[in-house]
């Protein structure tokens, strides 16, 4: 055992070295003087309630339990915009400062500070449940030590590339342009999804996308549609051409794209065979029969919303329907390579499998008249939508080239042929103008082999109403997109054709009281020639079927038709419901739908017949 | 008792008499009790009492995301966290197949041989204590400290540093990082005389130590004895050379041992494998530099995210011994088990068992330093 030598002898001196210990620094800190924490510090939370939305993310992500969502009234609460007025508080007894609620946090506005230290003394702050504000816990703004950092930050803020045709191919047919997500590509994106439920906030009818988006993500398809089809009946529809309020909302989008909550919609419809759909959909039908009698005018979204809740609750539905397929503005207002006729067919077939009849070819006023409707029915439902195009009334609109777009998209679809034109002006910057701008051009392409179109909006590209990924596709395939041009005039030759759209500068569209009263440089002109000019700057309703008596009876409001919340316009047997009353979209009239539904139910389980 | 009432009992002729020795003792370290059974003042029989510390982790993991476990794992051993850390992160990318990129790896050496150092200083304090050398222990700790401030400009955190994640790590070196890691092992190496002077070479260590609570290298094999403890019966195994793991193989240190498997040599093993982790710790600060590129592979969400079905058995080489997690994945968000194959359950109760028989009973607190357990791992 002679591993280790040690001195056997030492020296009297040796204790003497002790003194050279003395001078130095001593290694404890009084607690009066903190050193600063260092550039990382894991110490007390900090939290700019600016950049905060409220998405609950930090309080699911926390191993303790330690953070509670605290509602600050004064704060703003506006689902639309994707915000809440609840702030995360903390626990001290609980937190273990292991900073995942940073590193997890959508909007990097939850930090860490340098701060460590929290004793009280007198009449300091004596909690230890702490609601962080961007100050610190003592208002001493030690700094941030772990703060939101590309390194450390766990929101996968990238969407999985959408595969689509490239815009030459595209342009060449109106085949459905954007493929789908692959089932590992949908998982992939599914899983980014941190569960805050804003999108749910946000959607008019209040789709449940954090449980379908956590089904799929699960793999269990039939699940994510059963979660659909509790709030949505058109969801192949709304999975393609949702104005998705939901991804505006999403959390993940405050620093990067949002979840593609649309496009994973579509996915599980698109992966779930139909009669499992149809199956799935019939859930929750009863087995009996009300014996009430409903009929509704229109086999639009909100028409057909209505009709499927309804015939779930065993109601008798008849529809009216004008046209000879249903679907209404998604059919005849939306083209075909955003919104495959077979994908709508599919979702109104899971409607008319539950019981549901359509009367095609059946216009109201014409061939069926609406006094026949009351008499055979307990309730009538108005839900034709906004089938006429508005006009500018520019000089020269009067003109048989200048052309409404809805009526375009309409004979698009219904396959009818017209003067296809060279080079056209679109009159408008929604969505409706770049649909009709980019049929167009499918067609142009057609026959000439070229695109020449000019869209011409009022807004500024600030304040555009078109989706941007709809006027960046419209660009791709060649279409001109200019931002804040008024029309002045559709000048036209002698012989009746048309020459160009004369636009001038916008300087302002709304004046002080928000009325709509656009202001123009005229200095600032510009000549659009073209062929055709198509005026999309929006649609009315026609109710000229109510007859004078009616129309003369009921309500009104600024010429719509006046409604409560539910769509119950003052005649008790009458509702409306979709574009007709509200607008401006798909999800709005299923959302519509559905609170129409509710209240035709509760009225006629109320009464015996609500027409006298 | 009135007088009346009292009789005397009969006790059998014995002149055995038991003491408990913990759970609140200066001879115990942390929560942790241990019976002894003396003649005069000889050990005849010793029971260990683990449970003091029980927190259930384990099964706490199997509540929680594979994410959220970080916060946890840590715990399970206070003095020494990073291997904790290490291995889980470890395991978990086993099951979910992600790479670690090449500077975390280093950076994960870097963590772990810091960590190393921190327990060993740790050990030196508390050991020394046990033999009456109070000054070991207050400057053991306050050099800790200084590795801890380092701890605490890398991950954040001075204790749990919460600082792996399967697929790397959480953050990169702060600047001047590295400077100030090359000037604090300057400092240890420049310490270690003094405490060899007032430590490692005093006599009243080595008088106390040697040939206390020893073993052999079998007995040591038989009992589960591994790390340090082992090699100070001789055997010169080590999981960081015997089945590297990061990038030990990359690395030049040897695997210190001394033969008498003794409370003496089981210090001085350790005092040895400091030098040797600094000498690891001055490799890594040469090459970090050189390697770059990305500190983490890319994870998903943790608030969904999946890890495939699968087992894995991932085992490390911690300041205590060998250290190893068995994470069994259902496919699901979260661990089906977690099991903490830790190096001190078998130090702290078969091993301390066997060793305190036949030792004095002032011999027993320095038998159960000189193992190095840590309690909350034996509990866990």
């Amino acid at each position: 055992m002679s591993d280790v030598a040690y001195k056997s002898k030492g020296s009297v001196l040796n204790p003497l070295k002790a003194f050279s210990f003395m001078g130095r620094k001593a290694v404890t800190l009084p607690l009066d003087e903190p050193r600063d924490g260092a550039e990382y510090y894991r110490g007390f939370h900090v939290n700019d309630w600016e950049k905060c939305i409220g998405c609950r993310s930090c309080q699911k992500i926390c191993d303790n339990q330690a953070i509670t969502m605290v509602k600050i009234p004064s704060l703003p609460d506006d689902p639309v915009k994707g915000v809440r007025n609840e702030r995360p508080a903390i626990d001290y007894g609980r937190c273990c400062w292991c900073g995942l609620c940073v590193d997890v946090c959508p909007t990097g506005s939850l930090a860490l500070s340098r701060e460590y230290i929290h004793t009280c003394r007198g009449d300091e702050l004596d909690s230890y449940f702490i609601l962080p504000d961007p100050n610190g816990m003592h208002d001493k703004h030690y700094g941030f030590g772990w703060a939101k950092s590309p390194d450390s930050d766990l929101v996968d803020l990238n969407r999985r590339p959408m595969p689509e045709m490239a815009p030459q191919k595209r342009l060449q047919s109106f085949d459905e342009m954007v493929h789908g997500y692959s089932g590992q590509e949908a998982l992939l994106e599914a899983s980014r999804c941190v569960q805050c439920g804003l999108c749910l906030e946000s959607c008019p009818t209040h789709m449940d996308a954090p449980n379908y988006i956590r089904s799929i993500w699960e793999g269990n398809l039939e699940q994510a549609v059963r979660d659909i089809y509790q709030s949505n009946p058109f969801s192949s529809i709304c999975g393609r051409v949702c104005t998705h309020r939901c991804e505006t909302a999403c959390s993940i989008g405050r620093r990067g794209t949002p979840v593609a909550i649309r496009w994973l919609k579509r996915f599980a419809l698109d992966h779930v065979d139909h009669e499992t759909v149809k199956r799935i959909a019939a859930e929750g039908k009863g087995g009996y029969l009300s014996g009430h009698k409903v009929a509704i005018i229109g086999a639009g979204p909100a028409g057909l919303t209505t009709a499927f809740d309804l015939a779930k609750k065993g109601h008798e539905v008849v529809v009216y329907e004008a046209m000879e397929k249903p679907g209404g503005m998604t059919r005849y207002g939306i083209p075909e390579y955003r919104l495959p006729y077979a994908r709508l067919d599919e979702d109104v077939d899971v409607i008319t499998s539950l019981g549901v009849k359509i009367r095609y070819n059946t216009r109201i006023g014409k061939d069926v008249t609406l006094q026949q409707l009351e008499q055979d029915y307990d309730a009538v439902l108005i839900a034709i939508g906004m089938q006429l195009g508005r006009s500018t009334r520019v000089p020269g609109s009067d003109n048989p080239h200048v052309r409404k777009a809805i009526d375009l998209l309409r004979m698009i679809t219904r396959g009818e042929t017209f003067p296809v034109p060279r080079r056209a002006a679109v009159i408008g910057g929604g969505n409706v103008a770049m649909d009709t701008a980019r049929s167009v051009a499918r067609l142009q392409m057609k026959k000439y082999g070229k695109v020449d179109i000019t869209v011409t909006a009022l807004e500024d590209f600030d304040h555009f109403l078109a989706d941007p990924v709809e006027v960046e596709e419209a660009r791709e395939e060649g279409i001109e997109v200019l931002d804040a041009r008024g029309p002045v005039e559709c000048v036209i030759r002698e012989d009746g054709t048309l020459e160009c759209l004369r636009t001038v500068k916008v300087i302002s569209i709304f004046d002080e009281q928000g009325r709509f009263a656009p202001k123009y440089d005229d200095s600032d002109e510009q000549i659009h020639p073209a062929d055709m000019v198509i005026e999309a700057i929006g649609q009315m309703a026609d109710l000229s079927f109510l007859g004078e008596a009616l129309t003369e009876r009921l309500e009104w409001n600024r010429g719509r038709l006046k409604v409560d919340e539910n769509g119950r316009t003052s005649e008790p047997w009458l509702w409306a419901t979709g574009d007709v009353v509200h607008g401006p979209d798909v999800v709005h009239a299923v959302a519509d739908g559905h609170r129409t539904a509710n209240s035709i139910d509760t009225c006629l389980c109320g009464m015996e017949k609500v027409t006298q | 008792m009135r007088p009346e009432n009292y009789q005397a009992v009969n006790h059998p002729p014995s002149n055995e008499y038991e003491l408990n020795f913990g759970p609140n003792h200066p001879g115990i370290e942390g929560n942790y009790a241990f019976k002894v059974k003396l003649e005069g003042d000889i050990v005849v029989a010793a029971r260990a009492d683990a449970g003091y510390l029980h927190r259930g982790f384990e099964k706490l993991m199997e509540g929680r995301l594979w994410m959220q476990n970080l916060a946890i794992v840590p715990r399970i051993c206070v003095p020494d966290p990073v291997p904790m850390e290490v291995c889980y992160s470890m395991g978990v990318e086993a099951i979910g197949g992600l790479e670690v990129p090449a500077r975390a790896q280093w950076l994960r050496v870097l963590q772990l041989e810091l960590s190393r150092i921190a327990a060993h200083l740790f050990f030196f304090g508390g050991h020394a204590a046990t033999v009456g050398l109070y000054t070991t222990m207050f400057w053991g700790i306050a050099d800790r400290d200084l590795i801890l401030d380092l701890f605490e400009e890398m991950t954040g955190g001075r204790v749990y540093h919460i600082y792996n994640i399967p697929g790397g790590v959480r953050r990169d070196l702060p600047p001047g990082f590295l400077k100030r890691l090359n000037a604090l092992l300057d400092y240890l190496e420049s310490r270690l005389s003094d405490y060899d002077d007032l430590f490692f070479t005093n006599r009243v260590l080595v008088h106390r130590a040697r040939g206390v609570g020893a073993m052999d290298q079998k007995q040591a094999l038989e009992w589960g004895v591994t790390g340090p403890n082992l090699r100070a019966c001789g055997l010169p195994f080590d999981v960081r050379r015997d089945e590297p793991y990061l990038v030990y193989d990359q690395l030049d240190f040897e695997i210190p041992t001394y033969a008498a498997g003794d409370d003496l040599s089981r210090t001085l093993v350790r005092r040895a494998e400091l030098e040797q982790s600094v000498r690891i710790l001055r490799q890594v600060a040469e090459r970090l530099p050189s390697v770059e590129g990305p500190i983490r592979a890319p994870v998903p969400n943790p608030l969904a995210w999946n890890l495939p079905e699968g087992e894995s058995y991932t085992r490390i080489e911690s300041s205590k011994g060998e250290l190893a997690y068995y994470i069994l994945s259902t496919g699901g968000a979260k661990p089906y088990r977690v099991h903490v194959r830790g190096p001190s359950q078998m130090h702290a109760v078969q091993v301390l068992e066997k060793l305190a028989i036949g030792a004095r009973l002032e011999d027993v607190a320095q038998i159960v330093f000189s193992l190095d357990s840590c309690p909350p791992e034996v509990d866990r």
